[in-house]
């Protein structure tokens, strides 16, 4: 069905089962009791657990099949927001040309950053890219403020001129992203029992444009040019001897890749109209190259899971402060809770960094394949019978 | 032309800064082949090394002094070195003053030891891994540290002055016949210049003309072909490491009067190191340290009004249209050895 | 029995179907009684602390947050009471606000619009906060006033001294109690033509980004206008650590003055790099070199060490102020932490008790009550002497100080002395002034 294999059928419906779903998935604990602190299910971070993951899976086309590691793609979600938030000032806040804009701005933006940088590979490839990175961020944070509004990043006002639509309401306010009058910020609540699920129309949107770009990147991943394209990683030399040239594959993944983190970045602006000049810096950057090697590289799913992990330790672990701490070990005597509030303080709040690093170094060295082997090893003790062909597809190939 | 020369020592100053973190990385980067991202670390740890002999010496004891009074209206405690009492008080501040000094022969054992513990405890499982395993898991390790460095000093600037004999400045003008006061540069940075030229220097020495370094170099080339002959290359790359976190603490020691540390500062020197290693060309140690004075230099010259009011914003991006343009024209970086790194 | 019931949020409140299993949500009916976003219904409303724990400024953010958990301990009735003792308005009776006890959330802003964005989002989303605050920059500042005028709840802006929050990207839904960059150079600049002379040189050094655009056009407005002469005004990456290339230029520039247009930790190294280049032994056009940093913060200085003693600056509250008010809040504070507040944690705390009192005396949490309530309101008590929250900008107006770095300082925190009390009539300014000029209050959103 739809072109794909039995395997990649199945996790294809596993993963829209999951997208589908995910309010419920997400809120496992009543709203009121202590566990709620865990809870992901609000619409924001829905909206960027799909969104990085779409970013995370445009990344793996080029970093898991070609092995060019880029260390600027950024650049590329930065320049889409703007364009998205561009759009929705002088057209229409309609999501839909936002996103096109995006894609469009984001492709001709990879089109010539990538033909200059794929001149090199290896280290050398990383470091252009990043160089080209490392300028749009500086320069959208000084000299082209009046493109990008610098540090305060770009945003929707009230004088807008929107050709295509209205520059404030009837009642004043600053009109909202919508898909043709379905706004992205409207959301429903459903109470059954303790639990409060929430349904937001921005992330379901924000969903369904995730299902379809992982569709189309498995489509990719099965296709001839992704067998080229492996081909590239495993020896680029001796493609040149059967009298291949890579660089068009190659600077064609790069523009494939390029264009998701753009729609991922028009995506945000879609959810949040606010553009800023960090979603352009090294850290931004490095936050999708630790993405997609946590999840494990070159795997479909990896990459959105890595995505999902690090935003929830941003979004859930910060917010932990000692007052809940103390609020889930008060049944404890005074000295004892004391002291578990301690042991726990430097690593949650203001210490969610600490625990961040120690995952990533404590996940590298136990899984070698990121969070996917994670899962296989468990899906192999699980059946207790562990089969030649598992242990085969469990060993991801290495990223470089 | 008092301008200029101003900034090339200014490049020079910056440059020595670059290329000492840069050879440290080399070492382990270009040669071992190691993507180390908590060099940065490295040097944010040894300008700790200063910060921490510097509150060891001035730990104190509280006197009361009751003729003033703290901000809540109660009598002020007035802090008391210990080293004061021991040295009288004379003494006990001159040691105090020579803090960042002292803290150099404090930081070389404590670096070389962290770094061979880094190698022989995390590094080493990862010589056969990919690259991208090396990334993660030592961002990892940079994030628990400086958040760690984060929990004990704090997230604020902590200041780390340089003995009061190289407060001031050098009025270096006199010296090439220029006016007295046009130009004069602070002492602490040309210090800080001739100890990355002694450190520099040392490290070539050492690997040029011992028998040690002879072997490790043959290791860079050839690793395999160096274990048959029956040398044990392993431990010689594991005193390598600790030779390299020593290089980027001594970076870091002698950086903490120039701007106060604080804990990000790692970070903040990551991406400029590797940008300089890899201009530089990788597995090439004089290209590193070329690439950071050259880098500096530019950098130095970026900054001047004369040349921002042509090219505004040139200062925010020198460094990397430099890296750009020399990458596309010389496939390698300034000297990098051919297969480095490349795929 | 499970009970389901469905209510529309964002929108309207209502309905409730009985019925199990999964019952599709009605998206776009209207017909509902929600008046407004998070309308707090149980014994409790929350607040929603958003200050930066990672980064550069994580200590700031540290003590804005204590200073908010020592607010929240007075508005229930904790504690000795602090400011709300010495507050002109008595509406507060430490039992919460509207009798609701007053919870909070925490987040984390990294300093980053993006991040605190999403923070500010999770606190309104998920925890259902009826008020976002704190932050410690202005980027920071525009961004979740933004964001809260959209979502319909009330900002109540932390540290932002950038003219535009409430300048070009001032809000309805956003208040400020914190001074800004026109007041600073309004108020330095008087002090500096007595203490060096009206016939200066002064050289800028700025950093390259919004906020320090306007504090450099506002105090080379101010001074320009006493007489000094601008001789260059150079503009640094914000990402920059060692400022020696901008400093070097100054010795020879023929400036007497050098001017730091940097904050947080652009300030620490800016001003240690000038102090080792000798700039303050030096003499130029036969006076004696100064530098002048126009926003000083405490906490920040200290990074500086040694090097800011006798540089003037200015500062939106000192402990060391002697008043009913200030004295108040540095005993409930000092006796708590063992240490004295920043202005970060001042104006927060401040900001706190503003927004209760003012949902106290409009007698609901209706964001168009308190904005209304906020507006015009003319209080006392506070640390700042007479303040009025401007309608026109949702500014507050009082009085600024002067300060200078202490020469012999008796502990770590005693680096700042205050040098003049500038009265408030001296840093007022039309709303349209040109340097605010551009944006629109918009009207207030309560977010239904």
């Amino acid at each position: 069905m739809f072109g794909l294999g039995k395997r990649d059928l199945t996790l294809f419906f596993i993963v829209a089962a999951m997208a589908l779903f995910a309010p419920f998935i997400l809120n496992p604990f009543p709203t009121d009791s202590g566990m709620a602190q865990f809870n992901a299910g609000y619409p924001d971070l829905m909206q960027r657990f799909v969104i990085f993951g779409i970013l995370a899976i445009g990344f793996n086309i080029l970093f898991g099949l070609t092995g060019y590691l880029s260390f600027g793609h950024a650049a590329f979600l930065g320049v889409g927001s703007y364009a998205a938030v561009w759009m929705f000032k002088l057209l229409s806040m309609n999501v839909i040309p936002a996103i096109l804009l995006s894609m469009i701005v984001s492709g001709l933006f990879a089109v010539v950053i990538g033909y200059v940088s794929l001149r090199r590979s290896g280290i050398y490839f990383s470091i252009l890219t990043l160089a080209f990175a490392q300028m749009s961020y500086n320069l959208a944070y000084s000299v082209l403020t009046p493109i990008t509004n610098g540090e305060t990043g770009l945003q929707i006002t009230l004088d807008d001129p929107r050709i295509l639509g209205v520059s404030a309401t009837a009642d004043g306010g600053i009109p909202v992203t919508n898909l043709f009058g379905l706004e992205m910020r409207a959301y429903e609540t459903l109470n059954i029992g303790p639990w409060a699920f929430q349904f937001s129309v921005g992330y379901y949107v924000a969903a369904v444009i995730m299902l379809i770009s992982f569709y189309v990147a498995i489509r990719i991943f099965r296709s001839p040019f992704g067998m080229m394209l492996r081909a590239i990683k495993s020896n680029q030399n001796r493609l040149y001897y059967t009298g291949l040239n890579a660089r068009p594959y190659t600077l064609a993944a790069f523009v494939i890749s390029g264009m998701y983190a753009g729609l991922a970045g028009g995506l945000l602006a879609c959810m949040d109209p606010l553009a800023g000049a960090e979603r352009m810096q090294w850290t931004a950057s490095g936050e999708v190259v630790l993405m997609t090697i946590l999840g494990g590289a070159g795997t479909l799913i990896g990459p959105v899971l890595g995505a999902g992990f690090i935003k929830y330790f941003e979004n859930i672990f910060s917010k932990i402060n000692d007052q809940v701490v103390h609020g889930w070990v008060s049944f404890l005597p005074d000295g004892l809770e004391d002291l578990v509030v301690a042991l726990i303080h430097p690593f949650v709040g203001k210490g969610w960094h600490l625990t961040l690093g120690l995952m990533f170094m404590l996940i590298v060295i136990f899984l070698p394949g990121g969070l996917v082997e994670g899962g296989q090893r468990i899906a192999r003790r699980l059946r207790r019978k562990p089969s030649p062909d598992d242990a085969k597809s469990a060993s991801t190939e290495p990223a470089e | 032309m008092d301008a200029i020369i101003l900034q090339i020592l200014n490049g020079l100053d910056k440059g020595s800064a670059y290329a000492l973190i840069a050879l440290g990385l080399t070492l382990i980067f270009g040669t071992l082949g190691v993507v180390n991202f908590a060099h940065g670390a490295l040097f944010m740890i040894g300008a700790f090394c200063a910060v921490t002999l510097n509150r060891l010496l001035t730990l104190s004891h509280q006197v009361v002094d009751e003729t003033r009074t703290d901000f809540l209206g109660n009598p002020l405690k007035v802090d008391v070195p210990y080293m004061q009492d021991i040295f009288g008080e004379a003494t006990g501040a001159a040691i105090i003053d020579w803090s960042v000094p002292l803290a150099i022969l404090f930081s070389i054992p404590i670096m070389i030891g962290f770094g061979v513990l880094m190698e022989r405890g995390l590094i080493k499982h990862f010589y056969k891994r990919p690259h991208a395993d090396q990334i993660l898991v030592t961002f990892g390790l940079a994030i628990v540290l400086q958040e760690i460095i984060k929990q004990i000093f704090g997230a604020n600037p902590i200041p780390t002055p340089a003995p009061d004999a190289f407060r001031g400045s050098f009025d270096f003008g006199t010296m090439l016949g220029f006016d007295p006061n046009v130009i004069i540069y602070p002492y602490w940075r040309l210090v800080y210049f001739g100890f990355a030229a002694i450190i520099i220097g040392a490290v070539f020495a050492f690997l040029q003309f011992t028998t040690f370094g002879m072997v490790v170099r043959a290791g860079m080339a050839d690793r395999e072909t160096v274990g048959l002959l029956g040398i044990n290359i392993d431990r010689r790359f594991t005193i390598m490491f600790g030779l390299a976190a020593a290089v980027a603490g001594l970076a870091g020691v002698m950086y903490a009067p120039i701007n106060s540390p604080n804990y990000h500062m790692g970070m903040d020197f990551l991406v400029l190191s590797f940008v300089v290693v890899v201009v530089g060309g990788m597995g090439s140690l004089p290209g590193a340290v070329l690439a950071g004075f050259l880098l500096g230099i530019l950098e130095s010259f970026a900054s001047m009004n004369e040349i921002k009011s042509i090219l505004p914003g040139i200062d925010q991006i020198i460094i990397y249209l430099v890296a750009i343009i020399i990458l596309l024209t010389r496939p390698r970086g300034l000297m990098g050895r051919k297969g480095v790194m490349e795929d | 029995m499970s009970k389901t019931t469905l209510t529309r949020r964002g929108v309207l409140r209502t309905g409730a179907v009985a019925g199990a299993g999964v019952a599709l949500p009605t998206i776009f009916t209207a017909s509902s009684a929600r008046a407004f976003t998070n309308e707090p219904t149980g014994g409790s409303v929350t607040l929603g602390f958003n200050v930066p724990q990672t980064g550069p400024y994580a200590d700031e953010g540290a003590d804005e947050l204590r200073a908010y958990e020592l607010a929240v301990e007075h508005l229930n009735g904790g504690g000795d009471g602090g400011m709300m003792q010495t507050f002109s308005s008595k509406s507060l009776e430490g039992t919460g606000i509207l009798g609701k006890k007053v919870e909070y959330v925490t987040g984390d802003t990294q300093t980053k619009s993006d991040a605190a964005r999403a923070s500010a989002k999770s606190m309104i989303e998920k925890d259902g906060a009826i008020m976002i605050t704190g932050g410690s920059s202005s980027g920071v500042a525009v961004a979740v006033q933004g964001l809260c005028q959209e979502a319909g709840v009330i900002f109540m802006a932390g540290l932002t001294h950038s003219n535009d929050t409430t300048g070009k990207d001032k809000k309805a839904n956003g208040f400020r109690h914190f001074f800004n960059a026109y007041m600073s150079g309004a108020a330095l600049a008087p002090v500096l033509a007595k203490a060096y002379g009206e016939d200066r040189k002064a050289y800028h050094l700025t950093a390259d980004y919004t906020w320090g655009w306007t504090q450099e056009e506002s105090i080379k407005a101010a001074t320009e206008a006493l007489g000094w002469e601008t001789v260059e005004a150079v503009k640094t990456p914000l990402a920059q650590t060692d400022f020696s290339s901008y400093i070097a230029p100054v010795l020879n520039s023929g400036a007497d003055v050098l001017v730091l247009n940097h904050y947080g930790g652009n300030m620490v190294n800016s001003l240690t790099n000038a102090v080792q280049f000798g700039l303050r032994e030096k003499q130029a056009n036969g006076k004696n070199f100064e530098i002048v940093v126009p926003l000083f913060s405490r906490l920040m200085a200290r990074g500086a060490g040694e090097n800011i003693k006798g540089i003037l600056g200015s500062t939106n509250w000192h402990w060391s102020l002697q008043d009913e008010g200030s004295q108040a809040f540095v005993k409930s504070f000092g006796t708590k932490y063992g240490f004295p507040p920043s202005q970060a944690a001042h104006t927060c705390y401040v900001q706190t008790l503003l927004y209760a009192d003012a949902v106290q005396r409009a007698g609901s949490f209706d964001p168009c009550a308190v904005a209304e309530a906020l507006e015009g309101y003319e209080f006392d008590g506070l640390g700042n002497g007479p303040t009025l929250y401007r309608a026109e900008d949702h500014q507050c107006f009082k009085d600024v100080l002067v300060v200078r770095g202490k020469e012999n300082p008796t502990s770590e925190f005693d680096l700042l002395e205050v040098v003049e009390v500038t009265p408030r009539g001296q840093v007022e300014y039309a709303p349209d002034h040109p340097m605010f000029a551009g944006g629109a209050l918009g009207s207030c959103n309560p977010g239904a």
